[in-house]
């Protein structure tokens, strides 16, 4: 091994000046919630940057439900689930049907579609809120998990058929064309030729409404109010409208809660910056 | 192109002149009908019942009378242009960083995505109870190394406003950092080669080779998020609750707070308001995107 030069020892330590700031920077809100969640009651109110005796009592209270606040923790997480999954399907199917339709059958007023597509992507998700709590209200779907999982897909599939339109447009026509001519209908060619070759944009845009649906808090408090209906992110902001607040359970079930979108964001992360950056933002 | 077999397809059905649809554009419109659906139940008809219910001019009487929306439009502002700009103009610094080939940097990197991976309500109410003045850890910290009380951090509405875009830039920061990177990748290294036996400086190579090739992707960049930040509601709500006295709403949380108040016409009215904002930024966004 040889030994740095001292100007590169320089351009080293440079990069390090730069990179512990990020580093503390990017960890600070985080550490703070897990050493919450780690601290007994007394510990967590006195400041220290780690408790006396780490514990992981604050999780068996959730995980049990003993408090006034965490007693439909499971029901409340099964809502979360239930939506998101709900919620990333649809819009698959919705997304993808409407991008095939747009890039490979060249339907009629395609492009108008997916103007009107890319406009909606563009409308700031919480001016939309107030119109739509009030139209789930005429509907009659206020307080079900449909109104919540129905404004998910309006709010995901935009972005959805827009990066899959890209996507499909880059496959090569020639495919459908020797699909036709084996005699291949519109629906053979979506099932056997277009979905298998999309499969990796595919993922990349079920992974972005999951965890779009998951991670949505103003739509959730708006259309969900009952206790045993609201997901997760609402039961955690309840928590903040009493005074005496217990802000190491609280920190304990978000911390839990932001368990399973960073999990499924690393595990399919590969699909993620290919296939989002790729269509976030055309340069 | 595809367009060649519906037209073989009618040249088969031979009808001249009878506009009859092929079979794939039959499937194409059924294949297209449920987001249509989507789109009309849930943006169109919401979106024209929400213009009716501003309609009455005397509800933009009292948005002007109230002193709540105009301190929300310049809050907006403010969160807007000097908000975004600085954590654009940090993402394009940090793209730089991170596009330097260490092992460290690279998982470094992967830390650093943690914001924008994990949901924003947890991390917000995190921050949120570290600016507490009693209990939280900063003012905590502050007393035991100066013996002096800290400051009631979000009981200012200048500091509780930066201490939101503080967390609206923690939370986004990692995604257009990312974006910005991409721009970069696509830079050829051959012109900083070039540069490099030319004698150049950093400060040459990136005004005269990397800024003129990021400029247009910056700039989409920094309207883009200008859009979204409109639109972000919970580093606002959550940590301020637009509080103290209402003085650091901004438009997007100004509308819940009109709801919550029972006045949905000036929950509409005050979104209205904000359209001549927000059309421009976005026909300009359709225009870039949809070439």
């Amino acid at each position: 091994m040889k030994l740095p030069t001292l100007r590169e020892a320089a351009t080293e330590a440079r990069l390090l000046l730069i990179g512990i700031p990020v580093l503390i920077w990017t960890m600070i809100p985080i550490y703070h919630m897990f050493v919450f969640a780690i601290s007994p009651k007394e510990d967590a109110f006195s400041g220290k940057l780690w408790p006396d005796h780490p514990t992981l009592h604050n999780f068996a209270i959730v995980f049990y439900q003993q408090h006034y606040f965490l007693r439909d923790f499971w029901v409340q997480f099964g809502n979360s689930a239930l939506i998101a999954a709900s919620a990333g399907a649809l819009t698959l199917l919705i997304a993808t049907a409407a991008a095939f339709s747009i890039s490979r059958l060249r339907v009629p007023g395609g492009r108008i579609v997916l103007n009107l597509a890319l406009f909606t992507y563009f409308i700031p998700a919480a001016f939309l809120a107030v119109p739509m709590y009030r139209t789930m209200g005429n509907y009659g779907l206020l307080n079900t998990s449909w109104s919540l999982i129905l404004a998910m897909v309006t709010i995901a599939s935009p972005y959805a058929i827009w990066v899959l339109k890209q996507a499909s447009d880059k496959l090569p026509v020639e495919l459908d064309e020797a699909a036709v001519m084996d005699g291949a209908t519109s629906l053979q060619i979506f099932r056997l030729v277009y979905l298998p070759l999309m499969m990796p944009s595919l993922v990349a845009i079920g992974t972005y409404a999951v965890l779009l649906a998951w991670n949505e808090y103003l739509y959730a408090f708006l259309l969900l109010s009952n206790d045993r209906d609201i997901t997760l992110p609402v039961a955690l902001g309840n928590f903040l409208s009493a005074d005496d607040s217990p802000w190491e359970l609280l920190m304990t079930t978000g911390f839990i809660y932001a368990l399973p979108p960073a999990a499924i964001y690393y595990a399919f992360r590969r699909y993620m910056v290919g296939g989002l950056t790729a269509g976030a933002v055309k340069s | 192109m595809a367009i060649t077999i519906s037209a073989s397809d009618s040249a088969i059905s031979g009808t001249p002149g009878a506009p009859r649809l092929s079979t794939p554009q039959v499937w194409g419109i059924v294949l297209i009908a449920p987001y249509l659906l989507v789109f009309l139940a849930f943006v169109l008809y919401p979106v024209g019942y929400g213009f009716w219910l501003a309609r009455h001019p005397a509800s933009y009487v009292a948005l002007y009378h109230d002193p709540i929306f105009a301190r929300a439009a310049v809050n907006t502002l403010i969160f807007l242009v000097i908000g975004i700009n600085l954590k654009m103009l940090i993402a394009l610094f940090l793209s730089g960083f991170f596009v330097q080939q260490r092992t460290w940097i690279r998982w470094l990197s992967v830390i650093f995505i943690l914001p924008w991976a994990v949901p924003s309500i947890p991390t917000i109410l995190s921050v949120r109870f570290m600016l507490n003045p009693e209990w939280g850890m900063v003012n905590q910290l502050i007393f035991r190394f100066t013996g002096e009380d800290g400051p009631n951090w979000l009981n200012d509405p200048a500091v509780a406003l930066a201490m939101a875009i503080g967390v609206h830039i923690w939370k986004s920061l990692p995604f257009w950092t990312l974006i910005l990177m991409t721009g970069r990748l696509a830079i050829s290294l051959d012109l900083f080669e070039a540069s490099d036996v030319d004698g150049a400086n950093w400060w040459q190579k990136f005004r005269f080779i990397t800024w003129p090739s990021m400029r247009p992707l910056y700039l989409t960049c920094t309207l883009l998020s200008m859009i979204w930040t409109l639109g972000d509601f919970n580093s606002v709500y959550l940590l301020t609750g637009g509080g103290p006295a209402d003085l650091t709403h901004v438009l997007s949380t100004l509308g819940i707070r009109y709801l919550r108040l029972d006045e949905l016409n000036l929950a509409m009215a005050a979104i209205v308001c904000a359209m001549p904002l927000v059309l421009p930024l976005v026909y300009f966004m359709m225009k870039r995107l949809s070439r």
